[in-house]
């Protein structure tokens, strides 16, 4: 008898994947594809143009205000990042990402964006549980991220080099 | 058998319970829209005058179950039961509105269905004589959805062609037998289905099989078909969801026609961006609290069934990758 | 340094990587930069991102892949002089200038700001 019930019960667990399968498969056709070609282009020109202001920032940088090449990256970013907020506060920056999608989450702005837009949103909560609290939501798993990854590769490289 | 209970899980309303009165209120993007002349109040902004998101909804929720109470000239001492439900955390639209105007509570969760969840335990509670008058309400707020189902409101994330815009806005309806308005006449409850979908930004698909299985039900139970209906509408499929639904109806063997609508379809306006559609607990609670009732009101409906469709998740069990599981509550009103 | 065709070019396809992520993918957006920025990491642990630098200036520097880059830098300079430990102490080093200037710029924003919706 338990057997049979077990087996009765696999059935219906299979028979219930089957019918979620095929209506899967039936729903898919209902769905808008994403137009990827059209969202990358989007995403190609607006990534570029967001690198391209970069590369506008580093030059005044180097020119006008007398950077090393090489010591103008922090204050071109700070100042992108600058821009950023200011377009997050104004209810700007989601409007750019809907239409460019990757091309404004990819670069740094895209960044400042997820922080500046969740210290935004729970201001409503206090200075200290909601925009403190809150406000690497987003941010927090890129930098997670990032740091245990470098971490990984510094260690890595690092025995290789003291190894040979 | 239950005495009130026809087939396996609708009930029949025998003793006259009616809408007597409704309101809807909404938003500047849904002031814009169709409903733009139907509508009791617009406010000029998503904040209605407050200081956040989620006191904006409860404004919002509160005004329309004012409007609601007003216009047939009771007070909020008449009420004997309020029924309302919303889609934040601990439904506390319906809790806060609750507190500002004492009236006795009963706060009800159906994520989107909460509209004819509520309108269904109230005209129970009218019809077994529990209450003379019921008030019921629901509302949703793009923004405090937004905020807790998917991103800060200011993030910068492209949404996909099949997310759905959430409906800024609450309705209310008033329950009694005495005086006019249409009347409940079926109300059929629905069970949890859950086809296996797991995209949040795709409810449409996840909730279509829900009101597919609650409208097949309804027709069983009542004997009814879909063509004595003047229309039916699911509550926010939108235009993923509705045409599938239509189509498993068919396979089914129920041919739907044109009368076949969706709330979430007759919110905005085509040149307003709403992605597939609208959605919360506001898209079906706006269409049914304004226009259809005024429709019936005026002779030009006079059976409409209203299907309002609910994604039970929250953003804990979809990060834990669990799937979609859904439910669809249907009301049937008529006028007489 | 790059010029201003070569960092359109070079950050542009980047931001088109994500984009094919998001589309045809699952993942979300925050799986899809984290991804990016341990890639830009792995990158880095080849020596293979500073010459993308070279090559395409703020196409390569912009992107968020160059997080991952800066931190394995920073970590790799330290480690230099201080041995391992040094991977633990200059991590943020040449990154600090972005996280802090995306705390106190996003910390005033919500200071000044309120949200549209």
């Amino acid at each position: 008898m338990k057997m049979t019930d077990t087996d009765h019960k696999q059935k219906t667990n299979s028979q219930q994947e089957k019918e979620q399968k095929d209506y899967q498969e039936f729903a898919g056709k209902y769905r808008p594809k994403p137009k990827v070609l059209i969202n990358c282009l989007k995403a190609f020109l607006i990534g570029g143009l967001i690198c391209d202001l970069g590369q506008l920032v580093q030059i005044m940088y180097i020119k006008w205000f007398d950077f090393a090449p090489d010591r103008a990256g922090d204050p071109t970013v700070a100042t992108l990042i600058f821009l950023s907020c200011l377009l997050t506060g104004l209810g700007i920056y989601d409007e750019i990402g809907q239409w460019a999608g990757a091309g404004s989450a990819v670069p740094v702005t895209g960044f400042a964006n997820s922080i500046s837009s969740a210290a935004l949103e729970h201001y409503t909560e206090g200075y200290v549980l909601g925009v403190g609290g809150n406000m690497f939501k987003l941010a927090g798993s890129v930098i997670v991220w990032g740091t245990v990854s470098a971490f990984v590769v510094g260690v890595i490289r690092t025995l290789i080099t003291m190894m040979t | 058998m239950a005495k009130k209970r026809i087939g396996q899980q609708t009930f029949s309303f025998e003793s006259g319970v009616r809408v007597i009165s409704s309101a809807a209120v909404g938003g500047p993007k849904e002031g814009e829209g169709i409903l733009h002349s139907e509508l009791d109040r617009i406010y000029p902004d998503n904040y209605a005058g407050q200081e956040s998101w989620e006191k904006a909804e409860q404004k919002m929720m509160e005004d329309a179950v004012e409007m609601a109470i007003k216009k047939i000239s009771l007070s909020n001492d008449q009420i004997d039961i309020f029924l309302a439900g919303d889609l934040l955390n601990q439904n506390i639209s319906a809790s806060f509105t609750a507190r500002t105007h004492q009236i006795p509570l009963m706060g009800m969760f159906g994520a989107c269905s909460a509209s004819m969840l509520t309108l269904t335990t109230g005209a129970m509670m009218v019809e077994a004589g529990f209450c003379d008058i019921a008030v019921v309400a629901a509302s949703s707020h793009n923004s405090t959805a937004e905020r807790q189902y998917r991103y800060p409101t200011e993030y910068g994330g492209q949404k996909p062609d099949t997310a759905q815009w959430t409906v800024t806005g609450s309705g209310a309806g008033v329950l009694g037998t005495k005086g006019s308005g249409p009347r409940v006449r079926f109300a059929t409850i629905g069970k949890v289905v859950d086809m296996g979908l797991k995209n949040p930004f795709d409810m449409g698909s996840a909730m279509a099989p829900a009101a597919v299985d609650t409208i097949e039900a309804h027709l069983n139970d009542t004997g009814n078909q879909p063509h004595d209906y003047d229309l039916i509408v699911t509550g926010d499929l939108a235009s993923v969801g509705h045409p599938i639904a239509t189509d498993l109806l068919a396979d089914r063997g129920y041919n739907m026609g044109k009368n076949f609508r969706d709330c979430g379809l007759m919110i905005y306006r085509e040149d307003q961006q709403s992605f597939a559609g609208g959605s919360g607990c506001a898209s079906s609670a706006l269409v049914v609290y304004s226009h259809l009732i005024d429709e019936m009101k005026r002779g030009k409906l006079s059976r409409v069934m209203v299907v309002a469709t609910g994604a039970l998740m929250n953003p804990v069990t979809y990060q834990q990758g669990e799937s979609i599981p859904c439910v669809a509550h249907a009301v049937t009103l008529e006028m007489d | 340094m790059g010029s201003f065709l070569t960092a359109f070019i070079i950050g542009g396809l980047i931001c088109v990587i994500g984009q094919i992520l998001l589309d045809l993918t699952p993942l979300t957006p925050a799986h899809v930069l984290s991804g990016m920025v341990v890639f830009g990491a792995i990158l880095s642990g080849f020596d293979l991102y500073q010459p993308l630098i070279e090559f395409a200036g703020a196409g390569a520097t912009v992107p968020i892949t160059s997080f991952g880059h800066s931190l394995v830098k920073g970590a790799l300079q330290e480690a230099r002089t201080d041995g391992l430990i040094g991977v633990l102490s200059g991590i943020f080093e040449v990154t600090s200038a972005g996280i802090s200037s995306a705390i106190i710029f996003g910390f005033f924003t919500a200071v000044i700001f309120r949200p549209k919706g």
